[in-house]
């Protein structure tokens, strides 16, 4: 379900960081058919967003078409072990769900 | 110029047919921040549009686009976008033959490195773009990636 958390991995090396992000969600397309021949309504992310000390360092937006568990990578300047990355993703039902990790 | 005529009367017929309430009144609720018509679009040149682009975009260096030559799984393409090109301020993802061009779009904040990674889903073989904006210019990487096995529908 989509509202099992994220896995996210914030690693620092030299004056940056990597941020590795994988959420869990269907991301259905609402162009598949289930075994009755109905269309799966779509159910998908729209939007994703990360902040650190409350400033975002990542902004995307997603359609049908990213793949089911969506992975994620982006890598900011800045970023001290052991502060937090908090990330956020809203779906096309206005489902969110955000998550926050530590900085390795 | 075909292709055109056949989008506005493609778009016309949905939207008759929403008017008419065929289709399901799903369409999709909107995160805010999310661009719909960009996820519509079904072309390079109507993205580029969609994004807010004047003119057709450029092939260009400065765009790197990272994917495989051959996809086996078309439910999980890994596909890398990056620019070098301090003025990009967007950089979008496209497949050609997917039922909508554009699979994701991604800001490029200051501070945060032009460099995306994701996965995404591919029906079937087709040209992939990087489309990264700059200014009021745009810039384009391109690729073909076969798919050994469709990721939509099945």
């Amino acid at each position: 379900m989509s509202t099992d958390p994220m896995r996210i991995r914030a690693q620092v090396q030299g004056d940056k960081t990597t941020v590795r992000v994988l959420v869990s969600h269907e991301m259905e397309t609402g162009q598949r058919r289930a075994a009755d021949g109905k269309l799966v309504p779509a159910h998908f992310i729209q939007t994703i967003k990360a902040e650190y000390a409350g400033k975002p360092v990542f902004s995307a937006q997603w359609g049908p078409a990213v793949s089911k568990n969506p992975f994620t990578q982006f890598t900011f300047k800045g970023g001290k072990a052991g502060e937090k990355v908090k990330v956020t993703w809203v779906d096309n039902k206005g489902e969110t769900r955000s998550d926050e990790a530590a900085i390795a | 110029m075909k292709r055109r005529d056949l989008n506005q009367k493609g778009a016309a017929a949905i939207a008759l047919a929403a008017g008419a309430g065929w289709l399901p009144a799903v369409s999709f609720a909107q995160a805010a921040g999310w661009n719909k018509a960009a996820f519509e679009t079904k072309s390079l040149a109507d993205a580029v549009k969609a994004l807010g682009g004047t003119s057709a975009a450029t092939l260009s260096a400065d765009v790197q686009l990272t994917a495989p030559e051959i996809a086996e799984n078309g439910n999980v393409v890994r596909i890398g976008l990056a620019t070098t090109n301090p003025a990009v301020t967007q950089i979008a993802l496209l497949v050609e033959k997917n039922p909508s061009a554009i699979s994701a779009v991604f800001d490029v904040i200051p501070g945060t490195d032009a460099s995306f990674a994701t996965n995404i889903k591919m029906g079937q073989s087709s040209n992939v773009y990087a489309v990264a904006k700059a200014g009021d210019k745009f810039l384009y990487a391109q690729k073909e990636v076969k798919v050994t096995l469709g990721g939509c529908g099945g």
